[in-house]
């Protein structure tokens, strides 16, 4: 089983600054780590490799130091990474980078299973995964809480939806995304580690992809980020103090003032 | 302070550390409070590859040495000695065959270890404590091998490993002289096990008495020559100690950065307790006392890994100060905590009563200061 993870580095935390002078997020001082919802899609990639032979290759579109998060993921399992890093990359939207990681994955050949987490920690738009399976023309199962079955020709997996769940089944090859009931992502290993410190991760740039420059990065892109702002608080808070039934009497007068009692 | 550890020393420390902080922190107060065995940790500590460290690399290891080992049972220990004390007492019952055990002991057994599966060590038994030479347990020549019989006593790992050090008289008229080292599989016949422990601290290891009764074993799993039991008992321990050093230091590091949470959150007088000059003096002098056995662990770990003849004192050294510390430390832990730190919502308590075996097991204090004393005398007569 070939089995291709998606993995996107991102600032290590949920608590984003916005710069108000730029309105650009503040990412000095952020170490940045595996998006939280890939890590799941990597430990379920390694687990189908465990279970059914095969590789796990994990890709990923960003700066070169995205490459210390691909190392990373060989020390949790993965055998092989690419790293698809261009300034031409720069600025993609959900479309270009979709467009850019299928490129890759058909450069890469034969694959039976291409896992994605849900959504990222920073754009949370979680289109990344379905696009991929549009541009690569095979099945999409979003939401993968559980993998049923697995077999060379065919996939039976559990997705999440609103009201509970639902079974679906596919062939291969298949895009799935997963959420983080899938599994429980392992901690590295010292064997582990000491592949990731001596593995080759291959980089490749548009060229090399062999990719359309008028498609990926921010030329490639159909949503343009006109702004990025603070939304205004629509409404002020008041907090009262002091003697539980003096708030209480305050609480009655300004609601009295307002007219609302 | 600064050790120098190689990058892949600061490696290990790194992983154990967070195997400790991810996977122990969580269940430590349960495991204790319940005295169960932590298998899901041994087993994060084997998917870790925590068990290859002390193995050598021909037979599936890292080649880690004793420094290796000290760093994980330090960290491991930093959030839970009781748990540590599995991981560290399989490298003690494997070191016997590692230093000793022939070519294909090694492969039978050690690539097994290397993958998790835990070892034990036995020699006390219910006449034989810091007096060893008074075992009583026989291994007598029989078709095929050797048959034991008698009881070994406080065996960590007892019932839960499933390859067993095991001194035992193969000839008893020789006393010491007479002992050997037999490596003994969980399920042998005639192999079972006795009264499990219940301890004041270190409880979520396991100790228990290991029954032997007509057990017969094949001859091949003698470790070295007969009667030579002995002479690498003394080796192995002088080889392990800095290990229980290393325990004492983790447990006291974890009581130190316990007791300096607590007391900068705890407010009295209007002020942390922090704050207070004496409180200020016995974290300050905890912190030394930490740093001063972690670098005499580190040093007597390294003369170890050296190659070194004789590391007898060195590593009884590292011991006994680190031990010592630990109890000091923990038991100022909870002084500066106050009510907190006796409760046992907090985890001070439990520190303190895990640092008291590290004084007593593999080799009690009194003992090495007498070891190291008698190494003082004869370097005098020497002169």
């Amino acid at each position: 089983m070939n089995v291709v993870v998606c993995l996107k580095q991102v600032p290590g935390t949920t608590d984003v600054k916005i710069d108000p002078q730029t309105n650009n997020l503040i990412r000095s001082g952020i170490p940045n780590i595996i998006n939280p919802f890939d890590t799941y899609a990597l430990e379920e990639g390694v687990r189908i490799k465990e279970r059914c032979g095969g590789k796990v290759t994990v890709i990923s579109m960003g700066p070169p130091q995205a490459g210390q998060m691909l190392r990373e993921a060989i020390s949790l399992g993965a055998d092989d990474a690419v790293l698809l890093s261009d300034r031409e990359f720069a600025g993609a939207d959900t479309w270009a980078t979709a467009y850019t990681l299928a490129e890759a994955i058909k450069k890469l050949g034969q694959f039976d299973i291409v896992i994605c987490g849900r959504q990222t920690l920073d754009g949370d738009t979680g289109q990344v995964g379905p696009e991929l399976a549009e541009m690569l023309g095979i099945p999409l199962v979003a939401y993968v809480s559980r993998i049923e079955e697995l077999s060379d020709k065919r996939l039976q997996a559990r997705r999440m939806i609103d009201e509970g769940h639902e079974v679906i089944e596919s062939p291969l090859p298949v895009v799935i995304t997963v959420t983080k009931e899938i599994n429980v992502p392992r901690l590295p290993s010292l064997r582990g580690i000491a592949r990731s410190q001596s593995a080759v991760i291959l980089v490749w740039n548009t060229q090399q992809l062999g990719a359309d420059p008028s498609k990926v990065g921010l030329s490639g892109s159909f949503t343009k980020v006109v702004k990025i702002f603070f939304p205004q608080r629509a409404c002020q808070a008041e907090v009262f103090e002091g003697e539980l039934e003096a708030q209480v009497d305050r609480l009655i007068d300004r609601l009295k003032s307002a007219g609302l009692i | 302070m600064e050790y120098f550890l190689t990058e892949q020393q600061k490696t290990i420390k790194n992983l154990a550390r967070r195997i400790a902080e991810e996977k122990i922190l969580p269940v430590r107060a349960e495991l204790d409070e319940k005295e169960e065995f932590p298998w899901a940790i041994m087993k994060e500590l084997a998917n870790a590859d925590m068990f290859r460290v002390f193995v050598p690399k021909e037979y599936e290891g890292l080649g880690g040495g004793c420094l290796e080992l000290a760093l994980v049972v330090e960290e491991l220990s930093r959030v839970c000695s009781g748990i540590a004390v599995g991981y560290a007492a399989t490298a003690l019952g494997s070191f016997t065959l590692i230093g000793y055990g022939t070519e294909e002991q090694k492969k039978k057994y050690l690539p097994a270890i290397a993958g998790g599966k835990l070892a034990a060590f036995a020699l006390t038994e219910p006449t034989a404590g810091s007096d060893a030479g008074a075992i009583r347990t026989t291994a007598d020549k029989v078709e095929g091998g050797y048959s034991l019989n008698g009881t070994k006593q406080f065996i960590t790992n007892g019932g839960e490993a499933d390859i067993y050090t095991v001194i035992a008289l193969t000839d008893k008229s020789k006393g010491p002289r007479g002992a050997s080292a037999f490596l003994v599989d969980k399920d042998t016949p005639g192999f079972t096990f006795g009264k499990k422990e219940k301890k004041m601290g270190i409880r979520a290891s396991a100790t228990r008495e290991l029954v032997f009764r007509n057990c017969v074993i094949p001859e091949t799993n003698m470790i070295g020559k007969p009667g030579r039991g002995f002479i690498m008992v003394m080796k192995l321990l002088d080889l392990s100690r800095p290990g229980v050093g290393a325990q004492a230091v983790g447990v006291a590091q974890g009581a130190l950065e316990a007791a300096v949470a607590y007391t900068e959150q705890r407010i009295q007088f209007g002020q942390p307790l922090a704050a207070l000059p004496v409180v200020q003096d016995m974290l300050a002098g905890m912190a030394i006392q930490v740093e001063a056995a972690r670098a005499l662990v580190y040093a007597a770990a390294r003369v170890v890994d050296s190659g070194a003849y004789d590391y007898t004192e060195s590593s009884a050294m590292a011991k006994v100060f680190a031990s010592d510390v630990a109890m000091k430390v923990t038991t100022d832990a909870v002084q500066v905590c106050g009510g907190a730190g006796y409760m046992k919502d907090y985890p001070l308590e439990k520190m303190m009563r895990d640092a008291k075996i590290t004084q007593i097991y593999e080799g009690s204090n009194q003992v090495l200061r007498n070891a190291i004393a008698n190494d003082l005398r004869k370097r005098k007569a020497k002169a």
